[in-house]
């Protein structure tokens, strides 16, 4: 029905999309560590070695753990598998709190402690006005 | 018949009826999403205000990845069958997407300052965005650079190959860990927006629709008078 140079570039166009899906599958593969935005805990405690790159690791605030001093503030990540202590001086964004999301970016000074440098607070994909989450608090 | 249906088309979205009622439809949708957006949604209980920046954001983002997914599947047409209706749409429609992908990166930065605590984040869902602007712009660009029949093949092969990058922007926020949260409108499961918040959601999505509609018939209508005229390639 259709003629053969319709045919051929339809051949065309599969293969060449299939090409490209490879291509980005393959490369996302290669880059994993590089896509991922921060890692877990636990992905912290399965480090062979700890390098002296930046890293970012998220997680949960862990309930109570936050301790603050003067300028500093201690807090514990924790994916409630493994525990990460983190230390930070300055200031952190206004959704940070406790049992909520954070993403801390610093050095690791062993597989437990973090030297922070920025603190990002993760919002989850809940929306909802106050009456409503106060509602669901009782 | 699809030559048929075609020009049916073609005269409607060519006759001045057509945009006036998009224009007016345009008009009342977006007075009422700002209404239900700036003064009638309440706050909310974490982000308090900066929640109604969602509203111009989340809506732009979905109509930029419609927009390119729509060019996309025309590309096909484009490519295989050399379909030159499927030419003038495509084309046409290319600016709105790439002014709405453009509001919604920006959007999102002013978003994240306040929330996040961070103008830009190497994030996989916000590189994937600026990727799909990279696209845009290639697209754009490539009927820019190339003479009718080159134009016509480069560009839709752009299209194609940035099609690969649509699905990766919706699940990437699920595949990988990710500063962005997950989406919150689902098809497959319940929602968790609150319906105060989803009602002006929603009014904005089809106000930001209507405006990419409205463009694309002022573009359409150019782009048929630059092919009556002949010689003149530019306005």
């Amino acid at each position: 029905m259709y003629s053969k140079k319709v045919k051929l570039r339809f051949v065309f166009v599969i293969v060449f999309l299939i090409l490209i899906v490879l291509t980005t599958f393959t490369v996302l593969k290669v880059l994993k560590d590089n896509v991922v935005y921060f890692k877990s805990p636990s992905e912290i405690n399965l480090l062979s070695e700890i390098s002296n790159k930046k890293i970012r690791v998220g997680g949960m605030v862990k309930k109570d753990s936050v301790m603050m001093n003067n300028n500093k503030i201690n807090f514990i990540i924790t994916d409630f598998k493994n525990e990460l202590y983190v230390t930070f001086s300055g200031t952190v964004p206004n959704l940070f709190e406790e049992e909520k999301g954070v993403v801390a970016e610093g050095f690791l000074n062993d597989k437990k402690f973090l030297v922070a440098d920025k603190i990002l607070a993760k919002h989850d994909e809940n929306y909802m006005p106050p009456e409503v989450k106060k509602s669901l608090g009782e | 018949m699809f030559n048929k249906i075609f020009e049916i088309l073609k005269i409607i979205s060519l006759s001045k009826l057509t945009r006036v009622i998009v224009f007016s439809l345009f008009v009342i949708f977006l007075t009422l999403g700002l209404l239900e957006s700036l003064i009638l949604s309440p706050e909310d209980y974490l982000q308090s205000d900066a929640v109604r920046i969602m509203y111009v954001h989340v809506p732009a983002a979905w109509i930029s990845l419609g927009i390119f997914s729509f060019i996309a599947f025309l590309s096909l047409g484009i490519y295989i069958f050399k379909n030159k209706n499927f030419v003038i749409i495509a084309k046409s429609f290319a600016p709105s997407g790439l002014v709405f992908n453009l509001i919604a990166l920006v959007t999102g930065s002013i978003w994240g300052k306040p929330t996040w605590g961070t103008w830009w984040a190497w994030d996989p869902r916000i590189t994937s965005m600026l990727v799909l602007f990279l696209f845009y712009i290639l697209y754009i660009a490539s009927w820019r650079l190339f003479e009718n029949d080159k134009a016509e093949k480069i560009s839709s092969l752009v299209a194609i190959a940035g099609f690969v990058n649509v699905p990766i922007i919706k699940f990437s926020v699920d595949w990988w860990a990710s500063l962005h949260q997950p989406s919150s409108v689902k098809i497959l499961s319940e929602t968790t927006i609150h319906s105060s918040m989803l009602t002006p959601l929603l009014l904005m999505t089809a106000a930001f629709a209507l405006f990419s509609v409205l463009i694309f018939l002022m573009k359409y209508n150019i782009e048929l008078i630059k092919i009556k005229t002949k010689g003149l390639d530019r306005l």
